[in-house]
């Protein structure tokens, strides 16, 4: 919406520069975007909140100037020459639907000459962005813009013999060529102009192509009407249409404002168009609405702002604003005028008062009480999830909504709950068309992206919620953690670089878990589909599944186009918040000394580590306190297909220091269990 | 025998100047204090002397062999801090090579905003709520007074899931979810931060983003008590320079409502692209709890008043941070997230 000066001087005295209005109005809540200054001449670029729809006309925002600088507004003015016909004996107006439209006035104007409107009239349309047509739309246009008050003018002849207007509401299915030529199908949601049963106007949103203006229009009936916002914002977004007028009622009309703009209209034609205005005004208004009072408390006023302003200032306030009030009790009773449908309640006229007053007189001070703030346990626990993983990869953050086709990229079998989703209704795109299950899709893509882009060695991890649909109720939303690894820690001089394989990324997650107070966690062999069926492990504590770390299938790193080996994991943040423990309890430290003892066996090449450390662990009882795994070797002197692995063992009493004859007694049971449960050697 | 004394002392003095390592050092030591050394022989034949002789042969010969340890003392510990440096110059390093690289990574920006604005709050005393981020109309529409063809729903175009069920298009829903589990106890003082969704998609919109909301209810809350509070969080967000101002606005849920500008980041208020030249950034949204917000969350608005204020966490990290493009933020690129 743009607005000009000069206009606007019409009807407000002001002596402020563009600029200068421009920021008055934006700090009482009028926000001017741009001043555009033209041939003598300045363009407001209104910025308008979805309340102030009545700022749309010249005239109501004239009255927000009149506000702030204390004049008066001065109307435009309206000196009609009536004919002596009747309307009433010219067309009827009626209305079958109230609801949806409470009021319908017309005026009719005769023998109209047909031109183009005077070049002062289409610098205005034009430095509003309408486009000047002839004489009598440009009037309906500009008193529009002037009174916010959407009119529509009808060919008077074109109408049946009936001449008789019927505002109804739509059949299911019943058609209208609107004046762009586009046919619209309706519902009986919408409101219609009818003309003996035949439609000739979508009420409020555009008029029919069947009684357009043309160049050879003599006769005129002018429509200005009151259709409720609801209604009007329904159709408009059945036709997918937004017009001017559509959007002026939607934000909210003058319904007292109808017959001032439609007289107001017949005035212009008059002197423009070298109309006749034939007497009177067709006047449809059934249940008149009712006028709306709201109390205003001064003392209200400072209970909220935290001000002390005085009740006169709070009067003087309302009066500024042409409000009408009366005073009760010390209370204000408001007239509300109709052009501010926004305003319904005790809070609205004090945000008046505040806007005026001006924000930024009102005090800042903090409140009073002291409470205790922050984290709950979860909450901390999740923040040092994040700080933890932070240290070592960098975070992302993907859209929650993905597309389907990951499902397949990470050979998810067809059953796989997994692809049970959340589904958008109306998504952007395919690719943004349901709500994702699982991380590790998001993080794919990221390294794949970064390697288009040739950034090698990376690591990333996100957090974020994933989506499980629960028939009858909102889905269940889980937190998840996953991060995805590919390549090498930097390359560097040292040539010491890290390989960041399964075994590093299993490193840091156990190092999370042991920050976390996490024990007891299982690593077993996991079976998950997108990842090495070799290299796939299942985080496990008695029943829980935690999650699945693990390299990443070949293929499908090959549908991400991810050349280089890379390592996933995904765990469940809510599951490992139950297992841990945030209190970190020390335990004394030992008074006696440890022992310590190496052992080496040799194994065959797929006995799992955690099996003979499992046995070795049981073998060494109570005072076995911890048992290490230092070397893995395959190669010789170790015979093909076998594996030497060495354990250092640390044994320590609470109680006592340990005689050298209990600890190689300790040792021959564990070599006892090994050879006996594994019928392995050891060295 | 004073003269042989004077003799070894001078010979030893100069031996002890000479020697350039211990072995010498010592060798010089043995020669003269040892066990068969020339002052040991000296001292074993005083007995040989009679008594005014031996009492002052005696004398000078331990004032020279007090003296002479005492010169070895020194040349020793001369010689320990010589070969110290030669082995601390022979161990010099490029200490311009890089160092050891250890792995790394870092906090998204969004999360490091989001962090410090929630570090804020929880020093005044806030607590952080949370809630889903897939939503029901009421929570995130009606119970914040935005019904059915409410024209504000335009402000906020909606990814459905069903007729009932949507994308929460901002945090506020928690603002309710709050109230009614509280209810009427007080205060309720909480900061929201999360996922919000909108159907746009442009240089500056992203589909997916983040807010930070505060809502703090309880009796004689002000407006006056919002402007503090807003205008610390700026302070401790953009710095103590930063200047701020507050325009009536417009929410359904807040009344009075405001828009909370600062000073540009960029050019410092004088005007610049980055503030179209006004010297002003907007940055968040607040306002006064309306009272059928405070209602439909089962608070009396006539005994209670609460303030809320909400602000996008991109717009604040991409300030902060001097960041031009919002897609920087999920494009996810080592060499955009290796800089925080």
């Amino acid at each position: 919406m743009h607005a000009s000066i000069n206009w606007l001087k019409e009807y407000v005295d002001f002596t402020w520069s563009g600029e200068e209005l421009a920021h008055r109005l934006t700090m009482a809540g009028i926000a001017i975007e741009d001043v555009q200054e033209v041939e003598g001449d300045s363009i407001l670029g209104l910025d308008l909140t979805p309340n102030r729809g009545d700022c749309l006309g010249i005239i109501n925002l004239a009255r927000e100037v009149a506000a702030l600088t204390g004049h008066e507004v001065s109307l435009p003015a309206i000196d009609i020459r009536e004919t002596g016909d009747s309307i009433s004996d010219l067309i009827r107006v009626e209305i079958s639907a109230p609801d949806l439209c409470p009021r319908y006035t017309a005026r009719l104007v005769r023998n109209v000459k047909i031109k183009p409107s005077p070049q002062w009239m289409q610098d205005r349309l034009l430095s509003c962005g309408v486009r000047p047509i002839n004489n009598v739309v440009d009037v309906t246009n500009y008193v529009m813009l002037e009174c916010n008050q959407p009119l529509h003018a009808f060919d008077y002849d074109l109408l049946s013999q009936a001449k008789t207007i019927l505002v109804r509401r739509a059949q299911a299915g019943e058609k209208i060529t609107t004046l762009d030529g586009v046919e619209r199908v309706l519902n009986g949601d919408s409101l219609l102009i009818t003309d003996d049963g035949h439609p000739v106007a979508l009420a409020g949103v555009m008029g029919g192509q069947n009684t357009e203006i043309g160049a050879d229009t003599v006769n005129v009936l002018l429509e200005s009407a009151y259709f409720q916002n609801i209604g009007i914002r329904r159709t408009s977004r059945l036709v997918g249409l937004r017009s001017d007028s559509s959007i002026r009622f939607e934000k909210g009309t003058d319904v007292n404002g109808v017959v001032y703009a439609v007289n107001r209209a017949a005035y212009l034609l008059q002197e423009l168009a070298e109309a006749e205005v034939v007497s009177g005004v067709a006047d449809c208004y059934p249940q008149p609405l009712a006028v709306k009072q709201v109390v205003l408390r001064p003392a209200r006023v400072n209970y909220l702002l935290g001000t002390e302003m005085s009740a006169d200032q709070v009067r003087g306030y309302i009066d500024s604003l042409h409000f009408t009030c009366q005073v009760r009790d010390g209370d204000l009773i408001v007239t509300i005028p109709s052009y501010r449908p926004d305003i319904d309640l005790e809070a609205d006229l004090i945000e008046e008062v505040a806007r005026l007053y001006g924000y930024d007189s009102i005090p800042a001070q903090l409140p009073p009480g002291i409470t205790q703030g922050g984290l709950t346990p979860f909450q901390a626990f999740r923040d040092q999830v994040s700080r933890f993983m932070a240290g070592w990869f960098y975070e992302a953050v993907n859209y929650s909504f993905v597309a389907t086709r990951y499902f397949d990229m990470l050979r998810l079998p067809s059953d796989s709950p997994l692809r049970e989703v959340v589904v958008l209704a109306n998504p952007l795109s395919e690719e943004q068309a349901i709500m994702r299950t699982i991380l590790l899709p998001g993080l794919l893509e990221t390294v794949s992206r970064n390697l288009a882009r040739k950034n090698s060695n990376l690591a990333f991890f996100e957090m974020g919620s994933v989506f499980h649909p629960r028939p009858g109720s909102q889905p269940r939303e889980v937190l998840k953690l996953a991060a995805v690894v590919a390549g090498r820690a930097d390359a560097n001089w040292f040539k010491t670089d890290l390989e960041m394989d399964f075994y590093h990324l299993k490193g840091v997650a156990e190092n999370l878990l042991s920050t976390l107070g996490i024990e007891a966690v299982e690593w077993v062999e996991g079976h998950d589909i997108s990842y090495h069926p070799g290299r796939c492990a299942s985080l496990r504590c008695g029943q829980l599944e935690l999650g699945v770390l693990g390299e990443i299938h070949p293929l499908v790193r090959q549908n991400f186009d991810i050349k280089p080996r890379a390592c996933g994991l995904e765990l469940d943040l809510h599951q490992l918040f139950e297992l841990s423990r945030l209190k970190v309890m020390s335990a004394e430290v030992p008074r006696y000394p440890a022992v310590e003892r190496d052992i080496a066996i040799i194994v065959p090449q797929d006995l799992r580590a955690a099996r003979a450390e499992s046995v070795i662990s049981r073998a060494g009882g109570d005072l076995l306190k911890k048992v290490s795994i230092f070397d893995v070797y395959t190669g010789e002197p170790v015979a093909a297909g076998y594996k030497s692995m060495a354990y250092k063992m640390t044994f320590q009493s609470g109680e006592r220091t340990l005689t050298e004859a209990e600890v190689t007694s300790l040792m021959e049971d564990i070599r006892a269990a090994l050879s006996s449960e594994l019928q392995v050697s050891t060295r | 025998m004073i003269d042989v004394l004077t003799r070894i002392k001078d010979q030893a003095q100069q031996d002890i100047a000479q020697a350039l390592e211990f072995e010498s050092l010592n060798q010089v030591r043995v020669g003269i204090l040892g066990r068969k050394g020339e002052i040991t022989q000296v001292l074993r034949g005083l007995k040989d002397l009679d008594g005014e002789q031996r009492i002052e042969v005696g004398r000078i010969a331990n004032e020279i062999k007090g003296e002479l340890e005492g010169l070895i003392e020194a040349k020793t510990q001369q010689l320990k801090a010589q070969e110290l440096e030669m082995m601390l110059q022979s161990e010099r390093i490029d200490i311009t090579l890089p160092g050891r690289p250890v792995p790394t990574g870092s906090q998204h920006p969004i999360s490091r905003v989001t962090d410090e604005i929630k570090t804020i709050f929880i020093g005044m005393g806030f607590t952080v709520a949370e809630g889903p981020e897939v939503e029901m109309d009421y929570y995130n529409f009606e119970a914040l007074n935005v019904p059915r063809d409410h024209p504000a729903r335009d402000m906020q175009d909606t990814f459905y899931i069903t007729e009932d069920m949507l994308l929460r298009t901002h945090t506020s829903p928690v603002q309710v979810r709050t109230m009614e589990n509280m209810a009427p106890r007080i205060p309720v003082k909480i900061i929201v931060p999360g996922r919000v969704y909108r159907k746009d998609d442009d240089a500056t919109h992203s589909p997916m983003f983040h807010q930070v909301e505060g809502l703090l209810i309880d009796e004689r809350i002000t407006f006056a008590n919002l402007k503090a509070m807003l205008m610390l969080l700026a302070r401790e967000v953009f710095g103590a320079d930063v200047k701020v101002r507050y325009r009536p606005s417009y929410f359904p849920f807040t009344e009075p409502s405001a828009e909370m500008d600062i000073s540009c980041v960029n050019c410092g208020g004088e005007g610049c692209r980055v503030c179209k030249q006004t010297g002003w950034l907007e940055i968040l949204g607040a306002g006064m709890v309306d009272p059928r917000v405070l209602e439909y969350g089962g608070y009396d608005p006539e005994k209670y008043t609460g303030l809320a204020f909400g602000m996008g966490i991109e717009r604040i990290a991409m300030l902060k941070y001097k960041i031009n493009d919002m897609r920087l933020l999920f494009d996810n690129d080592k060499r955009f997230l290796s800089q925080f």
